[in-house]
């Protein structure tokens, strides 16, 4: 009887300190983690369903969340726990399942028609909690507080920041190749609330999340225009972001919000150009006949990386936010583009051409360590979760199948597809929800 | 003076007046009687109609008649490039020939890339395809003023397929009469 214990406690000691998962290297043994049917300790009716029902829903969400993760191998029942345990676990019944961690909680109903989510993380075997909150949402906005428990949990065993409560804004593909259609879409990043934004009359390009608002901005070819656009998620409209001499491409936002960056064609010359937003101030950033374009701020806004064939053929080079002291990042093999700068800071993603390829890499921002990530005909416009940590992107396999989005880990492990209603092209993952 | 004027004015009137007025010889003759009661004889069918069809036929100064005068509405282009070789400079002077007999026309270039490039990339390669053909139609003498361009990148293949074959005829600059096709 002794032994059992000892060995507990052997365990349980470092457990409580070290629990957490290496996510430096490329992880190939996921953490065992316990996701139980989440309880209410009152079953109630909500606008979304009983919340006995949502408790069931809340835990499958997590658990989806954490495993997307490739982090995190869920295990044990996903039978819902009395809500007695929510506070007081049977940690017997989860070391048996082997699981390292468990996330628990249970949803209620409030008297004002909203929900709360009560949400806890526990070390299963040093027997102690490790996080625990709070998160009250309307009935309709039930996923949102789910993804935040798995953010939450996610966060505390990883120690960095989670990004389940995000979505990713795309260009819906349909039909064949010569005549596409294409259409502005949004949803959350596990591929659920699904929109489309607009209807497919015009051919429309490249949206860009704009940082802590609720704003997009895209190319579209409307009235044979080939021009920028808003779209405002809080009001539904959309609107020109100017009437800029040439075609304008090439959205992208300062990490304050501030500023649009852009490529604006002028006589067969395209040039990066900065839109100071609300003072309607026009900015020339770089020069020369070279083609410019695909820029991407560093987080702290102090830089811009984008592409250039002022040298020949298409690299990546770095320069001041103001335009100042452009220098050439890429010199390997091959051709550079579409470069995106982590919100880490850490790397700068990249598709590169070459061999008849296309495929997506990274590097670090002075230009080494440059690592492929995937292989294959076309992979193309990587674009990073709100941590630094995935990459979505999407491929195009030849011939002519519609292409479809795809994820890996900055270690280039854990590829995955994520589904959509139709093809799919031009992803941009959004910022953290607040 | 004041008198004749008077005078021809009023025969003028009278006469329009008299014109007005019906004569009795004027008015129809009364329908003639049924003479016997044999059953009407069936109407002879109308004769067919004569031939509505319409024809489209070319004429002066139009799109059609652009598309026969001329070697092409279409120029190639190398990869990753906007260099406008014999074939093509050929193909635009023939155009530019058609173009000065009708100086006032409005044309649209449409510049296009194969699928093997970024997309923001081949847009901007497009409109430097777009921007060398209008150049070059320009220096023939026809007026910049009167020249879009637009470019669509690759979003419209004019062939489908993954070979070289397709993205050969992918790399193009078209010339439209008029706006652009969308």
């Amino acid at each position: 009887m002794i032994r059992p214990l000892l060995l507990a406690l052997l365990l349980a000691a470092p457990a409580a300190a070290q629990l957490r998962v290496d996510v430096t290297q490329g992880v190939s043994q996921p953490m065992p983690v316990a996701v139980p049917g989440f309880a209410t300790p009152a079953p109630a009716a909500t606008a979304a369903g009983n919340t006995a029902a949502l408790g069931q829903q809340v835990a499958a969400v997590i658990a989806a969340d954490l495993k997307s993760s490739g982090l995190f191998r869920p295990v044990g029942q996903a039978d819902p726990v009395p809500f007695a345990q929510t506070t007081a676990p049977a940690y017997d019944t989860w070391r048996q399942a082997a699981a390292q961690a468990l996330v628990t909680g249970a949803v209620e109903a409030n008297p004002d028609g909203t929900i709360t989510l009560a949400c806890y993380l526990y070390d299963t075997f040093a027997q102690s909690q490790l996080a625990s909150e709070g998160f009250r949402v309307t009935p309709a906005a039930w996923r949102r507080a789910a993804h935040k428990c798995a953010d939450k949990a996610y966060a505390r065993l990883t120690g960095e920041s989670g990004y389940f409560d995000s979505q990713i804004v795309y260009i819906s593909e349909t039909g064949p190749k010569t005549r596409r259609i294409k259409r502005l879409a949004i949803m959350d990043q596990d591929g659920a609330n699904h929109r489309f934004l607009t209807n497919g009359q015009n051919l429309v390009l490249t949206p860009r999340f704009a940082p802590n608002q609720s704003r997009l901005a895209y190319m579209s070819f409307a009235g044979n225009r080939p021009s920028l656009w808003f779209y405002d998620a809080t009001t539904g409209r959309h609107q020109i972001v100017g009437t800029f001499q040439g075609t304008s491409l090439s959205p992208r936002f300062s990490p304050d919000g501030r500023y649009l960056l852009m490529s604006l064609i002028r006589a067969g010359n395209a040039n990066i150009y900065r839109l100071d937003i609300a003072a309607k101030a026009l900015d020339r950033l770089t020069d020369g006949p070279s083609i410019d374009t695909s820029p991407s701020y560093s987080p702290d806004g102090s830089k811009i990386v984008f592409e250039s064939d002022r040298g020949g053929t298409q690299q990546l080079y770095i320069m001041n936010a103001d335009g100042s002291g452009a220098h050439r990042l890429t010199f390997g093999q091959g051709r550079y583009a579409t470069p995106a700068w982590s919100p880490r800071g850490d790397l700068i993603a990249f598709t590169r051409i070459g061999g008849g390829k296309l495929r997506v890499g990274t590097m670090r921002p002075d230009g080494g360590g440059e690592k492929l990530l995937t292989d294959s005909f076309a992979d193309e416009q990587p674009s990073w979760s709100p941590n630094g940590r995935v990459l979505v992107f999407f491929r195009t396999p030849s011939g002519s199948a519609t292409p479809h989005l795809m994820s890996a880990d900055l270690t280039g492990l854990n590829l995955r597809t994520i589904p959509t209603p139709l093809g799919a092209s031009d992803p941009s993952w959004g910022p953290l929800r607040p | 003076m004041r008198a004749t004027k008077f005078v021809l004015i009023a025969g003028v009137a009278l006469a329009a007046a008299c014109a007005k007025k019906p004569k009795p010889a004027d008015l129809p003759p009364p329908p003639p009687q049924p003479t016997q009661s044999v059953p009407a004889q069936p109407d002879t069918p109308p004769p067919p109609p004569a031939n509505d069809a319409v024809t489209s036929t070319r004429v002066p100064g139009s799109a059609g008649d652009f598309r026969a005068s001329t070697q092409g509405q279409m120029v190639h282009f190398a990869y990753d490039s906007y260099e406008l070789d014999g074939p093509a400079r050929a193909i635009l002077d023939s155009q530019a020939a058609w173009l000065a007999k009708y100086p006032n026309t409005r044309i649209t270039v449409e510049g296009h890339a194969d699928e093997r490039g970024t997309r923001e990339y081949n847009i901007a390669l497009g409109a430097r395809r777009a921007d060398a053909v209008k150049t070059y139609l320009a220096g023939k003498g026809f007026a910049a003023g009167n020249i879009a361009t637009i470019s669509y990148g690759k979003e419209r293949p004019l062939v489908e397929g993954s070979d070289e074959t397709a993205w050969a005829q992918n790399r193009r600059a078209t010339t439209e009469i008029g706006g652009p096709t969308g």
